[in-house]
């Protein structure tokens, strides 16, 4: 199988699912000549033209509103907010109209569009253009939140959710952009929502974890604990909601010990969503504690120094399991 | 023409229902009638064609009813029932009927005007031939989606009409201390499309108005915001006692009201006499309590279906 990165895979998603519905069309900042401010939406303009690859104003509550109501309308749209922590100028449109439609409407809208965006730390970006937002999301009911940490998921999932006929929070990472993997040329490979993938199979601990942090704990896993001996399962989350319960519970059954790793502040963060719900269903299967690896409850800093100590690494992770396991 | 006259009457007799029930404490939530403003309501809705877009307000039943909405679904919805249009889902503020391209009204003041944009651009971009018209308030006109979707239906030159229902108030605040210029219509130019100011309470004159603005909107010419003075004759919502307006505001106002003065019309053209008027005021009363008897009548959504439709 061929090799290509994360971010051509994203393209690939969307060259594809343009090509075989015109419904489909892409919306937001500097995406047209300018590919987006990481490249992820170059050359689809001279693919499909201005109508379909449409470079907006800085207006994101006016543009995540219009793609909801094209949506309505019967039209597929793939809006892109340049970084996760500007959605904060669109939630009202997300939270109250695009999430709530289908149901408070009786089941009349349906509203398929995809709202892409990209999180996280490590480019140093300073406390508006490094957060992970997306705990906010999975607390509205109505929206799908997803997160993919390979170019295989992310090209698999975007097809998915662009074929979803609900919105979709499809968050990418600044430093998974540039990740390689295999992906199938296949032109119909489409990964559903909801369906956790393990990454890694191991005996002695789960290791929880979505985006980048499921690449760190799979570099932890492979290289560190598992030379200390210590079998690690680790389970890529790949979509918060839906969220796939039933791998995290059969992987804890078995393991008996549960790390989760989020990238993004603690309180409040997913991670508590999971760990709850492992305590409320398997808490007779563990032997430990669950814990959370998270960055604490600060704004992030952009010094590089400062923004290191706060978000969670393979080393961080491996400590944390190793502790897990040997305690 | 005795069609919109009818029309208008239902719509008011519909809300002074509407706000009776809830001062007898028959229905719950809130409510915001739109007593006053038939004109309005009226006068776009008998401009547009079928399968046009809507998108309503919180002050929204009038205009369901003037496109053509079930009374008797729409009381259902107000009442919370299982036959109502969300199917009790909604209530006063969340009712559509997608089937007849009414997107439904909106619980956010200024949430449907990108909602409208954006149906406009699909129609646009499919070419269905079909328009959205946004209603809006005074009030909304200070939202950032307001500006934001003004901007983007002028730059994309969208096939949508924005109607202003200024009717004074945004609750309690006067236009005058929330709008520092006279007519909202004016902002349009900043958007680069007309604005128009029209007498709302007028409905030939904004019937005139908006098929002007419906023939530019369907030959690619791109939006049209139209202003719509108006006056709401009730309330804000249920429990307002309007102490931020005098009684002599409201009997001025109501010298202007526009069921009269397109009754007055209508007999003076010879459409209107006695006799019909009668028969017609009984028929709308008719509706209104037929809507009220269905909407009693009807059954509870079933708690065992609470969670069902989060997702499509």
């Amino acid at each position: 199988m061929r090799t290509i990165s994360y971010t051509e895979a994203l393209r690939e998603a969307l060259q594809e699912e343009m090509i075989i519905n015109p419904d489909v069309f892409l919306l937001g900042e500097d995406i047209g000549i300018y590919g987006g401010a990481f490249g992820v939406t170059r050359g689809l303009l001279d693919k499909f033209g201005a109508e379909r690859v449409r470079d907006t104003p800085i207006s994101e509550q006016g543009f995540v509103g219009a793609s909801i109501g094209a949506a309505l309308a019967g039209s597929r749209p793939v809006v892109e907010i340049m970084f996760m922590d500007f959605i904060t100028l669109a939630v009202d449109q997300m939270v109250n109209q695009a999430a709530k439609l289908h149901y408070v409407l009786g089941k009349q809208a349906r509203c398929p569009m995809v709202l892409r965006t990209v999180g996280g730390g490590g480019r140093c970006y300073g406390p508006t253009h490094s957060q992970s937002l997306e705990a906010w999301f999975t607390h509205v009911p109505g929206l799908k939140v997803v997160a993919p940490s390979t170019p295989a998921d992310a090209k698999g999932l975007l097809k998915a959710a662009i074929r979803d006929d609900n919105p979709v929070v499809f968050m990418e990472h600044k430093l998974l952009y540039g990740c390689r993997g295999e992906v199938s040329e296949a032109p119909d490979t489409v990964i559903p929502l909801g369906k956790a993938r393990i990454a890694r199979a191991g005996t002695d601990i789960t290791l929880i974890a979505w985006s980048w942090m499921s690449a760190e704990a799979g570099r932890a896993a492979e290289e560190d604990l598992n030379t200390q001996g210590i079998s690690a399962e680790v389970i890529d989350l790949r979509s918060l909601i839906p969220l796939d319960m039933d791998t995290i519970i059969a992987s804890v059954k078995k393991t008996h010990r549960a790390l989760i790793v989020q990238e993004s502040c603690r309180t409040g963060g997913f991670g508590a969503e999971i760990s709850a719900r492992i305590s409320e269903t398997v808490y007779d299967y563990l032997d430990a504690p669950l814990l959370r690896l998270a960055t604490p409850d600060i704004p992030l800093s952009a010094s590089p120094a400062l923004e290191r100590a706060a978000i969670p690494d393979r080393s961080r992770i491996f400590e944390a399991a190793r502790k897990l396991v040997e305690e | 023409m005795l069609n919109w006259y009818r029309t208008m009457l239902v719509m008011r007799l519909f809300e002074e229902k509407v706000e009776r029930l809830f001062s007898d404490g028959v229905i719950r939530g809130t409510t915001h009638p739109a007593t006053g403003q038939e004109a309005v309501a009226v006068g776009v809705c008998s401009v547009l064609k079928k399968g046009d877009y809507i998108t309503s307000t919180h002050r929204g039943h009038g205009h369901f009813i003037a496109r053509g909405g079930d009374p008797r679904r729409i009381m259902a919805e107000i009442f919370g029932k299982a036959t109502g249009y969300s199917r009790g889902r909604g209530g006063s503020q969340f009712m559509a009927d997608y089937r007849m391209g009414f997107l439904g009204g909106n619980g956010i003041t200024g949430g449907s005007i990108p909602i409208a944009t954006g149906a406009a651009l699909s129609a646009k971009m499919k070419d269905t031939g079909k328009i959205a018209v946004c209603f809006f308030g005074d009030g909304a006109s200070n939202q950032g989606t307001f500006h934001e979707s003004l901007n983007l239906a002028g730059l994309w030159k969208l096939p949508v009409v924005y109607v202003c229902e200024n009717n004074l108030y945004a609750m309690s605040t006067h236009v005058d201390k929330a709008i520092p210029i006279p007519y909202i219509a004016d902002r349009a130019a900043s958007y680069g499309f007309p604005g128009v100011v029209v007498d709302g309470n007028d409905l030939l004159a904004v019937r005139e108005v908006m098929q002007a603005a419906c023939i530019r909107a369907r030959n690619g010419e791109g939006p049209t915001l139209v202003e719509c003075k108006t006056y709401r004759h009730s309330g804000h919502s249920r429990g307002d006692q309007r102490i931020y307006r005098s009684r002599e505001e409201e009997a001025l106002w109501m010298t202007r009201a526009p069921i009269r003065r397109f009754r007055a019309v209508l007999i003076k053209r010879g459409a209107l006499n006695q006799e019909n008027d009668r028969h017609l005021r009984r028929e709308a009363r008719a509706i209104v309590t037929e809507a009220v008897r269905f909407a009693k009548q009807s059954p509870d959504p079933d708690p065992a279906t609470l969670e069902e439709g989060v997702f499509a």
